[in-house]
């Protein structure tokens, strides 16, 4: 595939146009890889994690058959199941609850991903867990509350059309009932692609350009070194899936919005107007970190988010991020609970996600700003061939 | 100050790292924002990996201007120490390699050390400055805002007196096993703390061992301070085992009264001061997130309040005729907040955080938001 040309060249490009209608905009489900990882980012994000409830395993192995058939029909744009949500028996609840009838695919793609407690002595899976899926350590600053954390079984669900998304993950934890049971849900959105007449990296909610410098999964080599897992890293059945860290990071709105253009620019080491790196003219321009300002300081403060989190510093560990803003209403305080549900995909959380994010939440500036709410390792497996199913390298 | 830029707890900002890079202004000494290039009689001050050389080993009287000029491969620290080795008149950190740095400090006759810390840590290279003549009194609004930056260095170092005695007679309390008096003066003692915070978490490393909750370490096993005693005393309800605590607890306080006796600020550390604690009210004590044992959150809220509250005292007749709407809103915003506060109290102090219903503390958050958003634009006016 093409990149899409609005200068998110990190992404493979939105689905291209298909003839039938429901089908507009979809994007193949089956492949190498899970859909949902290297795809553009959509516009809108819906994550649910589950606890598996029942403790036959050949029940989790049939809900993964029940739930690829779903999303086979759902990312193409139709309702699930043989009736469908308007042509079923008349006296039975519709298979489909039917708010997406009409509506296009919308570029849906539904990822699963399994947390290490999948792995416990519940299922008999213990000794197929992968060595890499080991629960994230805990991190100076962190306020993880474990209600949102953590979770068996995740799925990630992103549409252009936050109806898609929301009809998607309730079919497919209707298809769960008795299986599994939501344990936390996080929604998020992007501002609409397209729509930017300068295109490029979307901004977060502290106005930043957040993702300039992503991992480029257009690139074979980065992605086969920093992404995709191998069968040489421990488990055969992860052969050509990754791990994603999911982390809700509320954001102090308020406090971040008192802070001086000065002070913001420095805590994250960019230009707030141009994304481009303290000193640079270019958001894509090469961060010069030997640089020193007018006042004789580095220009990009040595706890400045850029520097901190960036590959030359990190021993070359790189992230595919694809997070998603969040904004769910206001606190108890009145004040926004609004920030960025951080999503990264990486090869090996041990050498990626792990020692950048220690090395953060020692000294970012940004953690003044930011708390780490909630917390999550999840193994997604390789992709889907026409005739399997999600998981079925491990399951089957 | 030395070393690093941020409190670890992170409820409030260092206020050095607040703005020591901000602003980039002349660090210490100085109150009046940094002209464009150093004076062209300033001294030179060359730190490398084995050397702190100066141009000149003698200057008058005055507003004296360094430039600090690193030519080592790693970020230095230079500080201009007062006669009596111990006091710090000024200082610039984290000059990076290759980089000029500078800074003005006003000195009076005397014998001054110059020390570069090649790397920001271990032995300082010293030089010596000989000041000689009488000191040109500065004017308007420098000597205006120099008095102001004066009178905050006065009631801080107060308050860490009174932080100094209060933790012995504290500490005296947990060795003897006294956990109901320890207990009664735990809250009243961390107030002289909480008024100072954004100074008193500007050094990292007491910061970590004094201020730090559960959370803000990654490992528990070396946890010290005034928390760790927090929750002996209320959770475990014992101070079993808490006598090297309570030591360690004394000997670092004591180790940062003297650290804070050795401060010198700019004006907008200053002004900063007081928009980092009410941020701090904003970020923690609204939320109970401080003293999450004992619940005391609102004797720190009132402490915060009381800090900046003295910040903004000292340059209040400045803003006022400034910009008299902004200095309006301020102070209403204090009084109005500390209005609120007072309902809650509840004899010598107040009503434990969990007392508090939701919209007692919603009232408190928007009475702390009503005051924030004009402090935020303190500094910025105090330098326009």
């Amino acid at each position: 595939m093409a990149a899409a040309g609005l200068g998110a060249s990190a992404f493979v490009g939105r689905g291209e146009a298909a003839t039938a209608p429901a089908a507009a905009g979809a994007i193949e489900f089956h492949g190498d890889h899970q859909a949902g990882i290297t795809t553009h980012p959509q516009d809108h994000l819906y994550v649910t994690s589950y606890d598996v409830i029942t403790t036959d395993p050949r029940e989790i192995a049939l809900l993964m058959q029940r739930w690829t058939d779903a999303a086979r029909l759902l990312t193409t744009g139709q309702p699930i199941g043989p009736g469908g949500a308007v042509k079923g028996n008349r006296v039975a609840p519709p298979d489909d609850t039917g708010e997406a009838l009409g509506l296009p695919a919308s570029g849906l793609t539904l990822t699963v991903g399994f947390g290490p407690s999948l792995f416990d002595r519940r299922f008999g899976f213990a000794t197929l867990r992968p060595p890499l899926l080991e629960p994230l350590p805990r991190f100076a600053g962190d306020e993880i509350d474990p209600a949102i954390s953590n979770g068996d079984i995740m799925i990630q669900a992103c549409a252009n059309d936050a109806q898609v998304v929301v009809h998607a993950m309730r079919q497919l934890t209707r298809l769960g009932a008795g299986v599994v049971n939501p344990r936390w849900a996080q929604r998020g959105f992007a501002p609409t692609a397209g729509l930017d007449p300068e295109g490029g990296t979307p901004r977060n909610l502290q106005g930043f350009k957040d993702g300039t410098h992503n991992l480029d999964v257009l690139d074979p080599a980065m992605t086969s070194q920093h992404l995709w897992a191998s069968a040489d890293d421990g488990v055969g059945w992860m052969d050509g899936g990754t791990y994603l860290v999911s982390r809700r990071l509320r954001m102090l709105i308020e406090t971040w919005d008192r802070s001086s253009l000065d002070e913001q620019e420095e805590v994250i080491g960019r230009h707030k107007g141009t994304g481009a790196p303290l000193g640079a003219t270019d958001e894509h321009g090469t961060p010069d970190f030997r640089a020193i300002g007018p006042n004789g300081a580095p220009l990009i403060p040595l706890h400045s988010h850029l520097r901190l989190a960036h590959p030359d510093h990190n021993d070359g560990a790189r992230l595919l991020r694809r997070g998603y803003s969040f904004s769910d209403g206001i606190d108890k305080l009145g004040r926004l609970d609004a920030g960025l549900f951080f999503l990264a995909f990486q090869r090996d959380p041990s050498r990626q996600f792990v020692p950048i994010m220690r090395r953060m939440s020692r000294v970012d500036r940004l953690n003044e700003y930011i708390r780490h709410q909630s917390s999550a390792l999840w193994a997604c497996p390789p992709g889907v061939s026409q005739s399997g199913y999600w998981g079925d390298t491990l399951f089957g | 100050m030395s070393g690093d830029r941020r409190s670890v707890t992170r409820r409030t900002r260092g206020v050095v790292a607040a703005v020591g890079v901000t602003l980039g202004l002349a660090a210490c000494g100085s109150t009046a924002p940094v002209a464009s290039g150093p004076p062209a009689n300033a001294i030179s001050v060359r730190s490398t990996a084995d050397e702190c050389s100066l141009s000149a080993s003698t200057a008058p009287a005055g507003p004296t201007a360094f430039r600090v000029v690193n030519a080592a491969d790693h970020p230095t620290e230079v500080s201009v120490y007062a006669a009596d080795g111990a006091r710090v008149v000024g200082q610039v950190d984290d000059v990076g390699p290759a980089a000029a740095r500078d800074l003005t400090v006003v000195l009076t006759a005397g014998t001054y050390t110059v020390a570069c810390t090649p790397g920001q840590s271990g032995e300082s290279i010293r030089a010596a400055l000989t000041v000689t003549g009488a000191t040109t009194a500065a004017t308007g609004d420098l000597a205006e805002l120099t008095r102001a930056v004066t009178a905050y260095e006065t009631w801080v170092s107060a308050q860490a007196a009174r932080l100094d005695s209060g933790t012995a007679a504290f500490v005296a309390a947990v060795r003897a096993g006294d956990l109901a008096a320890a207990k009664a003066l735990y809250a009243p003692t961390r107030a002289n703390w909480e008024r100072i915070e954004p100074v008193a978490s500007s050094f990292r490393d007491l910061d970590l061992r004094l201020d730090a909750r559960d959370q803000d370490l990654e490992d528990t096993a070396s946890w010290t301070g005034w928390h760790r005693l927090e929750k002996a005393m209320w959770v475990d309800g014992s101070l079993a085992g808490m006598e090297p605590v309570a030591a360690q607890l004394l000997t670092d306080t004591r180790d940062l009264v003297a650290r804070i006796d050795g401060v010198s600020l700019t004006i907008e550390q200053v002004t900063n001061v007081a928009k980092e604690l009410v941020e701090a009210v904003a970020s923690s004590e609204l939320s109970g997130g401080e003293e999450l044992y004992s619940h005391t959150d609102l004797w720190d809220f009132q402490a915060n309040i009381e800090g900046a509250r003295e910040s903004w005292n000292v340059v209040s007749a400045y803003v006022a005729v400034r910009d008299p709407v902004l200095g309006k809103a301020i102070e209403l915003g204090f009084v109005d907040l500390q209005g609120e506060l007072d309902r809650h109290r509840r004899g010598d102090g107040f009503v434990l955080y969990p007392e508090l219903a939701e919209p007692d503390i919603r009232i408190l958050a928007a009475k702390v938001e009503s005051l924030s958003e004009p402090l935020s634009r303190l500094t910025a006016t105090v330098f326009s």
